[in-house]
């Protein structure tokens, strides 16, 4: 600045000493501009009360064998259901190179709880909530979740077996608190 | 007059453009090019600066309103989550709630800056009467504003503000009941005035979209109040005012800053930290600082109706200023007495706010009389009265070769002419 | 620079002069209204545009609060989890929140029943509306103090002097039942007892427990509680002036260019 201001009697080079203060100038302008949207755009981002609301706790003694619930966890239905000897068998011995989305029923429960599946409830082509946590509900050829938008077809292990969904309903992050009493979040 | 032919731009899509739809011709022509009178001072920042506030307060206002619950169960609350929860919600909350002060100092020095340089003359009569509907608009838009946070000022200001209406014969009860929605200020009350807050904003932007354009019409005024003789008189917008403006800017925000981030308080009332309770009037009802000389005008009135068409009387009459003064002179620079009374009147209008913030009791009430009979002689009886009597001072010549500089200082009464002519000082 | 000499002038000249000597005086009269005893100061942590909270203090304070205040005076804005604010730990807040038991919905056959909090629960309240609070406390209503610090004029300060304003009422001021004197209420009589007193808590960390001392915390802790983003909002402000300080400068340098060439 002080630079700027001792040339302002010197004619020579004035437009570059111009052009330079002015690209200063604009520049920091700018970074202001860019400093004052970052927290009009952070205040969109989930605030501190949703992020607190980030666990649910389900009782699972109460839920027969071959039966589920849904729980809601961050506003979106998680399905947890228990898995009959044989679901988890036919889980279990699927070929991989059969699947649209490989992936092993062991990476989907938690050790010494396969009885277990707890799943987010969201189809993963486009959103919807398949059907199939109901006894009354249709489950599709295998076994497991049906989704009426599209027609997408889930087996027991919640592996994506028929389009168009792209991929396995996914896993949300959970623990086991004791035997009977999980912890989602 | 910069004329601009369309294939002067040098990008082509530019080119496309305007040819279809000549968007950069007008900023080029408005903005760019536009002639304007080289020897403003500071003061002519104030009308970009001020559109800058309106534009921060619309921005923080639309986040706010992502966030705010206008809902007389849930307003308090929605507000203490914007506080706590909501990413950077304190900061845009802050900016919103300063902003509203910040932007009245804007427009009331501008509205000094008209005044003082008698920007309100003709040709320019239609430009100040824009101005003066917004100020309108911005006191509509602030009031309301100020009743969302459901704080025990909100409900209390609302609840006296409308029930001035009830002062006008045969009419005012219902429309009181009809601004209320109900018998008191509640839930569907707060409820217009959130729908309302966020309209009345893009009114006012339209209306200074007015502004602007009548204000292209004429040109700008200047401190000497003399119109540009030629081009020798004038420069173009930008660079020199765009540069300049944004000076001013920096330094407000500066001011801005200071208050957000370090008095973020400064200007709000402890009794709207307290939810509203219809059942407990507050010990003392204030409005914001920048309503309180119309708040003391209305109590400076024995009367309730009187108090009231006084009130908004005070801001009615400024639609009529440019026909008030009868002196064909524009700068206070060349109107001695004007000057003296203009100065004044700010004296007057803050002792006025000052009367506003206190109890009406005592002395009060009587500086409270006095401030507000001068305020209606100054716009009624002086300047129609000075407007004859007063001999201005000799003007110069034109804006770049002034022949006779302004004398400075005291004196008060007409001076001869023949002061030594002196160099005009740059803006 | 030219503005301002012009103004001074102005403010020089003869009239002005004369109002200004004719109003100063009034306002001298007028400030005479009003006679309440002036706030004893404290030299707050938090003052100034660097004070941060004095972590210890407040949450000296936070037990304070939860041992004695509580009982009486909800603080319904906020968490538990925020008290990770004042320097507590994610373990800390879980037991905390666990000491309380809140509404948790209904069980399988549609009774209300209670679970022990969690960090994401408000601070718990002590009354279930304003009914049962004031039945509880002689017909008066303690106010929420999330916000308290700011709901009162004089601040921090005040609520410093209320809490230590406590005395015996001068020699022939008759108090309604119940009530106490309190030099700094307006009126002076108010529904609250003293709350505090000398060693009314024990502290942990050892600090002496006087009546001042227990004020003071307590008070960091409702400036904190009322003002959570206090320290971020002051830290971002300094980086924020001393940025338009620097634009402020670019931009005047570049309109000295700019207008170097105009006369």
């Amino acid at each position: 600045m002080a630079e700027a201001l001792s040339t302002s009697t010197v004619p020579h080079g004035e437009t570059t000493k111009r052009d330079f203060l002015a690209l200063v100038t604009g520049a920091s302008a700018l970074v202001g501009l860019g400093a004052i949207a970052w927290p009009l755009i952070d205040s969109m981002n989930p605030s501190k009360d949703v992020l607190a609301l980030g666990s649910v706790e389900v009782n699972l003694a109460p839920i027969p064998e071959g039966q589920g619930i849904t729980v809601m966890w961050r506003g979106k239905p998680v399905f947890v259901r228990h898995r009959t000897a044989k679901e988890i068998k036919e889980a279990e011995d699927v070929q991989l190179n059969q699947l649209i989305d490989p992936q092993p029923d062991s990476d989907r429960v938690k050790p010494g709880h396969a009885q277990w599946i707890v799943l987010i409830g969201i189809c993963t082509h486009l959103g919807c909530v398949p059907l199939g946590n109901k006894p009354t509900d249709p489950r599709g050829n295998w076994g497991g979740w049906f989704c009426p938008c599209h027609g997408s077809q889930y087996d027991t292990s919640g592996r994506v077996r028929h389009g168009p969904a792209p991929a396995n309903l996914a896993i949300p992050p959970y623990t086991f608190l004791d035997n009977t009493k999980i912890k989602i979040g | 007059m910069v004329g601009l032919h369309k294939g002067e731009f040098q990008n082509s899509l530019v080119r496309w453009i305007d040819a279809r739809l000549p968007v950069f011709t007008l900023m080029q022509k408005e903005y760019s090019a536009f002639p304007t009178p080289k020897n403003f001072n500071y003061f002519w920042n104030f009308g970009a600066i001020a559109t800058v506030a309106l534009l921060i307060m619309i921005l923080t206002g639309i986040f706010l309103a992502m966030n705010y619950v206008p809902n007389s169960a849930l307003a308090f609350e929605s507000v203490q989550r914007i506080m706590r929860d909501v990413n950077y919600g304190w900061l845009i909350r802050y900016v919103h709630m300063n902003g509203a002060s910040m932007f009245f100092i804007a427009v009331y020095i501008h509205i000094f800056r008209g005044i003082y340089y008698g920007s309100y003359k003709t040709p320019r009569e239609l430009l100040w009467m824009l101005g003066v509907l917004i100020l309108f608009l911005m006191m509509a838009t602030a009031f309301m504003g100020y009743v969302l946070p459901w704080g025990q000022m909100s409900y209390w200001g609302a609840t006296v503000i409308t029930n001035l209406f009830s002062a006008f014969p045969l009419v005012g009860k219902a429309i009181v009941t009809w601004l209320w929605g109900g018998f008191s200020v509640d839930n569907p009350t707060l409820n217009r005035f959130f729908s309302l807050h966020y309209l009345l904003p893009f009114i006012i932007v339209a209306v200074v979209g007015l502004h602007v354009a009548a204000l292209h019409v004429s040109g700008s005024n200047n401190p000497l109040g003399i119109d540009p003789k030629g081009p020798q008189d004038t420069v173009p917008f930008h660079p020199y005012y765009t540069i300049k403006d944004s000076v001013g800017l920096c330094v407000f925000l500066i001011v801005f800053a200071i208050f957000v981030f370090f008095a973020p308080n400064f200007f709000s009332n402890p009794d709207n930290s307290i939810p509203a309770n219809p059942m407990m009037t507050p010990p003392e009802i204030v409005p914001e600082w920048y309503l309180l000389p119309y708040y003391a005008i209305l109590r400076s009135v024995p009367n309730k109706l009187g108090g009231v068409l006084m009130m908004f009387g005070s801001i009615f009459i400024l639609f009529f200023l440019p026909w008030l003064d009868t002196s064909p002179v524009r700068s206070a620079k060349f109107r001695p007495i004007f000057r003296q009374l203009v100065w004044l009147l700010v004296i007057d209008v803050l002792v006025l706010g000052e009367v506003g913030a206190h109890r009406p009791e005592g002395l009060w009430i009587i500086a409270g009389r006095v401030a507000t009979a001068y305020y209606f002689l100054f716009f009624l009886v002086l300047l129609p009265i000075i407007g004859k009597l007063e001999r201005p001072l000799p003007l110069p010549e034109s804006i770049s070769r002034p022949v006779l500089g302004p004398r400075s200082g005291g004196g008060g009464g007409p001076v001869a002419g023949g002061a030594p002519a002196k160099p005009m000082e740059k803006a | 620079m030219r503005p301002m000499n012009k103004l001074v002038r102005l403010m020089r000249s003869s009239v002005l002069a004369g109002i200004f000597s004719a109003v100063l005086p009034f306002a001298s009269v007028f400030a005479q209204g009003t006679e309440e005893p002036s706030l004893p100061h404290i030299n707050w942590s938090f003052e100034g545009p660097f004070g941060t909270y004095d972590l210890a203090a407040a949450q000296r304070g936070f037990q304070i609060y939860k041992d004695i205040c509580a009982n009486c005076h909800s603080m319904n804005y906020l968490h538990y989890r925020d008290l990770s604010g004042i320097g507590l730990n994610e373990d800390q807040i879980k037991a905390i929140a666990a000491s309380v038991e809140v509404p948790g919905g209904v069980n399988d056959s549609g009774q209300p029943i209670t679970r022990p909090g969690r960090p994401a629960d408000t601070f718990k309240a002590p009354f279930p509306n304003e009914q049962a609070a004031r039945a509880a406390n002689n017909g008066a209503y303690p106010p929420d103090q999330s916000i308290l610090v700011l709901a009162r004029k004089g601040g921090a300060d005040y609520i410093y002097a209320i809490l230590t304003g406590y005395s015996e009422p001068p020699a022939g001021m008759k108090l309604q039942p119940g009530m106490s004197y309190n030099k700094y209420f307006p009126g002076h009589q108010i529904a609250m007892p003293q709350p505090l007193q000398d060693g009314s808590v024990q502290y942990a960390d050892g600090t002496k427990p006087t009546l001042e001392q227990e004020a003071k915390d307590v008070v960091t802790f409702l400036a904190w509680a009322a003002e959570p983003e206090m320290v971020q909002r002051k830290q971002t402000g300094v980086r924020v002036v001393l940025f338009l300080l620097m634009l402020t400068g670019l931009t005047y340098a570049l309109k000295r260019r700019v207008w170097a060439d105009v006369h």
